[in-house]
């Protein structure tokens, strides 16, 4: 797979560290219920199909950045804000 | 249908090929309803199925598979079996997976070629040394067997590892557990597949499940690509793809799908006598009867779907390999292939009773689930037939990792090759 970074362009997987879910919002600070830190940090969306996603250009520019890809196909279909 | 596979039936075969070998399995169509359905016809759903069927008595069970018998993880692991576990609900589980293996090419009439070689795991630092002792001895006080070695005796038994002065990752011992090894990991899937077969199940094949129906909060049966089939039992055994099911019951789980991949040679003279695990990076070893040397490593580490393993670690994984036995950069990689993995975040699995009623979790089995599955078997059915964990599962509920009861075993759950 090939990742584009939007500084340095299409370069290898090799050269990028993965972060995750993007789309995963932080409960606010202060929200009470176990349940909601416990989903916070243990339960994943983890879709078959497009996922919002961060990734490093770890061994380039090293700037974090965020990507849509299909989970389905590792097609890339664009760059998040 | 096959009544049972003998030496004179092999003969009989061989010397009058055209009489055909019957079907191991009665190729069923779909019932309107039953009384438990297993969707998953992967190890795990298949010995579900006969467990249920020979233990606690049910008549009316189907399994179903979206694809063939054989096609997921049963069939694309490294076919390692061992019980060097030492985390709570992990060591008396596994320990009791080992102790079905011993019994069950018997068990269910089909040679599942069970090959107690002994896997060592090798400690590459002095704090390693100190991890694998107590690994060892908490082995040795639940029973199980287990071997200190120090480097001058696993050179002995292992000659071939790289014990020279450049050695980037010098070997201080091993711990061997003797009773691991490997099993024919195919002949598990069909092994079972047979025997539930005989006890009436009825196993659906290029039946997938695309939908869960419920009335209120219980489950009444499931939307296939072959219809509709009723029942108010339901077991999902589907290994990576446990999130995409759960999630058509409203479930969301602790799980993430990442690839993992595993790598076969060309066939050469018998040279590795054991499994080899390596301290210094996730990495695993056997020699098939083949001859081939069948191996893997760490996950590919992004969530993906596409059962098609990326280059880059398949890069990281041939490094491993040299580095540890320098012979393997002489021999050509015959096939790789991946399969999709249900990764916790403490890589340990689930058995157990959902939120949703009458629906059942078998998943998060991350590296682990094809050792695991007679005991997998024989716990999840005891857990969908009596609605309750088995005395052995009870640390496999879905909330442990909220009551802070993770099972963090090997340091092998999805975060950690976020290093
Ligand atoms: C490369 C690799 C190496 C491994 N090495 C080892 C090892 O050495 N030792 C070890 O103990 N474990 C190992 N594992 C892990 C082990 O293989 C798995 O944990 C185990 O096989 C999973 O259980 P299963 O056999 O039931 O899975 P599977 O065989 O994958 O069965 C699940 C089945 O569910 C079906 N399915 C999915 N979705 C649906 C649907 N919607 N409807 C109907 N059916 C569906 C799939 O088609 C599949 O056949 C390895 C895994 C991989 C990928
Ligand atoms: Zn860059």
């Amino acid at each position: 797979m090939r990742i584009p970074c939007p500084y340095c362009g299409e370069r290898d997987l090799g050269e990028f560290t993965y972060g995750g879910d993007a789309s995963k919002a932080r409960p606010a600070h202060g929200s009470k219920g176990a349940k909601t830190w416990g989903d916070y940090v243990f339960v994943f969306e983890n879709p078959k199909g497009p996922h919002v996603e961060y990734w490093q250009h770890t061994l380039g520019c090293r700037q974090w950045f965020k990507l849509k890809r299909d989970t389905s196909t590792n097609e890339i279909l664009g760059m998040e804000q | 249908m096959a009544k049972g596979y003998s030496v004179f039936s092999i003969l009989k075969h061989a010397l009058w090929p055209e009489t055909v070998w019957p079907e191991a399995w009665r190729k069923a169509e779909p019932k309107p309803n039953y009384d438990i359905i297993i969707i998953g016809g992967g190890g795990h759903g298949l010995a579900t199925a006969y467990y249920l069927a020979k233990n606690h008595g049910v008549k009316n069970i189907a399994v179903l598979e979206k694809s063939y018998i054989g096609s997921g993880n049963v069939g694309r692991n490294t076919t390692i079996i061992r019980s060097n576990y030492m985390l709570g609900a992990n060591t008396a589980f596994f320990e009791k997976s080992m102790q079905m293996w011993e019994g069950l090419s018997q068990e269910l009439g089909f040679n599942l070629m069970v090959s107690h070689r002994g896997q060592m795991v090798i400690g590459v630092s002095p704090g390693q040394m100190d991890g694998l002792a107590r690994r060892g001895n908490t082995m040795r006080l639940n029973g199980i067997d287990a071997e200190l070695f120090d480097r001058k005796e696993v050179e002995k038994e292992l000659p071939y590892l790289d014990f020279s002065k450049e050695a980037r990752f010098p070997i201080w011992g091993g711990l061997l557990q003797p009773r691991a090894g490997t099993v024919r990991h195919d002949a598990v899937a069909w092994g079972y597949a047979r025997a539930a077969s005989a006890l009436g199940v009825d196993i659906i094949e290029n039946c997938e499940v695309t939908g869960i129906l419920k009335s209120g909060n219980r489950v009444t049966g499931v939307q296939t690509s072959r219809g509709k089939i009723l029942s108010d039992k339901i077991g999902i055994a589907v290994a990576g793809h446990s999130s995409h099911v759960a999630r058509m019951a409203g479930l969301k789980l602790p799980v993430e799908s990442h690839l993992l991949q595993a790598f076969v040679t060309e066939p050469v003279k018998p040279m590795v006598h054991h499994v080899v695990s390596w301290g210094a990076e996730l990495f695993y070893l056997s020699q098939s009867d083949k001859g081939g040397m069948v191996f893997g490593g760490h996950i590919d580490g992004f969530n993906n779907y596409t059962q098609r393993g990326q280059f880059t670690k398949v890069k990281e994984i041939m490094e491993c390999a040299v580095t540890l036995i320098p012979f393997m950069a002489r021999l050509r990689l015959l096939r790789h292939w991946a399969g999709i993995q249900d990764m916790t975040p403490d890589g340990s699995p689930f058995i157990c009773t959902t939120p949703v009623d009458g629906l059942y979790l078998n998943g998060g089995w991350c590296y682990q689930g094809f050792k695991a599955t007679p005991a997998s078997g024989l716990t999840f059915a005891h857990t969908i037939a009596m609605n309750e964990a088995h005395e052995l599962n009870k640390g496999y509920e879905l909330d442990r990792l909220m009551n802070g009861a993770a099972l963090d075993e090997h340091g092998t759950g999805l975060r950690d090759y976020r290093q």
